[in-house]
């Protein structure tokens, strides 16, 4: 595959978003590769709390140990190669169990019992042989209760990984007085019969909004202006939907921040610091656990979203992520979570899962404009009327500085010429 | 695995001397142990719906046989709502509900409150107008393709007519038609139903749970179903 002849800094060519060779690549050397999202450690809180999450193509158990920790194992029985668990969350008490013919196996894959065993003496599958056990990730780690896994045994640290995208995380989880969320175990997942990089681009495409999402934001923004006028004030939820169709000034005025590995931020927008008694109450808990300078600090960070590329579109100032599995060159699953900031106020949970129903959910009045222009754009790409997809915008015009790109344009196409700098870094590798 | 003397043939000089005899493995008494459980009696995985769904799944309670013409009164109104939606008269639709009416689709059937957990739809008059509004724009990109829908409503059965509302359950299937594919959603709806001050029927609250609120979605929802 010559990758300079498909990416060049200003365009690439339609076949990155459809040729199923360039997929299989990018499976190959990028997602059963890198550090790759599995779920929140709340999600299994008690030994044997299981939780099914694929990686690349490998179907994976998240698994919650006897003595604590979480491990990430193959969902294969080393036998005959079945699933151990056949569904997507549950528990299995202290031992896997395989349907087919009753091979066991402690939480950490390690074989507990052979049915039988006699019939295996004199053969290389005895419980002492390791490819009696189920196989681990090669690597599991986490970050402040997010759990990641890498089926490459070499690479990266996942604090390296994540780099300066770690901030999602912290915002995150610096909300809370005491430092953490938990999950709220519910996931919708929603199929995108597009490629996943449809997503990835949108996130941080600031010039989107005002166009496609301007049938809801003109529609709140009504309703949003009509309460204000008749209460003096409207719940902030409203304008979760009126800010979509902002104008184009003022999308152009909020920027993107592009870093290495092609993680970047879009700056907040919304003004999530309403000063209601709810608000106030939460900003006075901050201000007991860390302090007025910290809480500042904490509540003034200026995200909208931030992405963990190619994979992971956090939203951290409303504790809601997405997550990417890549299905087939045109067809994208996205699981997408809420968390509650634990040891903050009810109101502050509510506040945020407006945003997570009406713009995450799978009624989402945001969403389904999206989806549709990603759908047209896989089909788009198949035409032979153009053979290259364009990021000229603004470009050169973007200040580069230590490796991070700051867009001097909120519209900038400085995010998906990032990203494809990342792209073909790890397809070079 | 109950009788010893049942060894499998001596091998002979043909697999047709192996065919001619006859080996029978008897039923295991209910005593002895089987499967999994044979190898550890622990070897019972837990499901995980047996813990969270048990709540939901109580046994329905036979629909009260109250008046025939209460009967055919609540029937005619989720009759008619179905056909409201599948006419695309989105204000008609608005105009059902009660003033502080609520249209809710859960995730999942253990959610009981409409507010303050994960929800697919829920919404209040206000959000439904902007609902309305979205979907009725000439700009509202997703609705260009073509799109249809056809609702089939049934098993209506009243709850109780006790407390204010008359609590009504049914069933329901849905067919969309959106550009060149059929999707079919189905599920139960429960309405809450008041009377206004003229005396018709008025939504307060509609729960809807699609059998499918859980699996991935093939696209999204637009509009109410």
């Amino acid at each position: 595959m010559n990758l300079t002849s498909l990416v060049e800094p200003d365009r690439v060519h339609k076949t990155v978003y459809t040729d199923p060779a360039i997929f299989e690549s990018e499976i190959e050397k990028i997602w059963e590769k890198i550090w790759v999202y599995c779920g929140h450690e709340s999600q299994v809180p008690a030994p044997g709390d299981y939780h099914a999450v694929t990686i690349g193509r490998q179907p994976m158990i998240m698994v919650r140990q006897p003595g604590g920790t979480v491990d990430v194992l193959y969902n294969r029985c080393p036998h005959r190669g079945v699933q151990l668990v056949g569904n997507l969350k549950g528990n299995t008490g202290n031992t896997f169990v395989c349907s087919y013919h009753a091979w066991s196996f402690h939480l950490d894959g390690s074989v507990r019992a052979i049915p039988l065993a006699k019939g295996y003496e004199g053969t290389r599958m005895t419980k002492e042989n390791p490819d009696c056990n189920v196989r681990r990730a090669a690597r599991v780690d986490s970050y402040r209760g997010f759990v990641f896994a890498s089926l490459a045994p070499e690479g990266p640290s996942l604090k390296d990984f994540l780099g300066e995208a770690r901030v999602a995380f912290d915002d995150m989880c610096d909300r809370s007085p005491v430092g953490e969320v938990e999950v709220v175990p519910i996931c919708h997942r929603v199929v995108q019969h597009s490629n996943w990089k449809f997503f990835m681009e949108n996130q941080l495409d600031a010039l989107h909004p005002s166009v496609t999402h301007q049938s809801t934001g003109i529609a709140a923004g009504r309703v949003e202006k009509r309460l204000k006028a008749e209460r003096g004030a409207a719940p902030l939820y409203y304008h979760y939907l009126s800010a979509f169709a902002s104008s184009f000034e003022l999308w152009d005025s909020v920027q993107t921040i592009n870093f290495p590995r092609g993680h970047g931020i879009l700056k907040a927008y919304m003004g999530l610091r309403p000063q209601d008694p709810d608000t106030l109450e939460y900003e006075a808990l901050l201000k007991q656990a860390y302090g007025e300078q910290k809480t500042e600090e904490y509540l003034s960070r200026s995200i909208h979203h931030v992405l963990v590329y190619p994979y992971l579109s956090v939203q951290s100032p409303l504790q809601q992520l997405r997550c990417l599995r890549p299905l087939s060159p045109d067809k994208t699953l996205s699981e997408i979570w809420h968390f509650r900031l634990k040891g903050a106020p009810e109101a502050i949970y509510r506040r945020s899962l407006w945003y997570y129903n009406l713009v995450n959910s799978p009624a989402t009045m945001i969403n389904a404009d999206d989806l549709e222009n990603w759908t047209k754009g896989q089909w788009g790409l198949m035409s032979n009327g153009g053979d290259w997809v364009s990021f000229h915008r603004y470009a050169g015009d973007d200040r580069v500085e230590n490796g991070v790109t700051y867009s001097n344009h909120g519209t900038s196409e400085a995010v998906m010429r990032n990203q494809f700098r990342a792209w073909t870094e790890y397809l070079a590798a | 695995m109950s009788n010893p003397t049942k060894a499998i043939p001596t091998a002979g000089p043909s697999f047709e001397h192996l065919l001619a005899q006859d080996v029978v493995i008897e039923g295991t008494p209910g005593t002895a142990r089987t499967g999994a459980q044979a190898i550890d009696p622990q070897h019972s995985p837990v499901s995980p719906l047996s813990r969270s769904a048990g709540a939901a799944r109580t046994l329905p309670k036979p629909g009260l046989i109250v008046d025939v013409a209460l009967q055919r009164e609540v029937e005619q109104l989720l009759y008619l709502q179905a056909e409201i939606l599948d006419g695309k008269h989105w204000q008609a639709f608005i105009d059902l509900f009660a003033d502080d009416g609520v249209y809710w689709m859960p995730v999942t059937p253990e959610q009981t409150e409409w507010e303050g957990s994960p929800s697919i739809f829920a919404e209040d008059k206000l959000m439904m107008e902007i609902r309305k509004g979205r979907v009725s724009h000439p700009n509202a990109w997703s609705q260009a393709p073509m799109w249809e829908t056809n609702h089939v409503v049934s098993h209506v059965a009243i709850e109780s007519t006790t407390g204010g509302a008359i609590q009504v359950r049914s069933r329901f299937h849905m067919m969309e038609l959106r550009r060149d594919d059929v999707r079919h959603f189905g599920g139960s709806y429960r309405h809450a139903l008041v009377r206004d001050a003229t005396g018709a029927l008025r939504i307060r609250l509609q729960r809807v749970d699609l059998f499918n609120g859980q699996a991935p979605f093939d696209y999204v929802l637009q509009i109410w179903v």
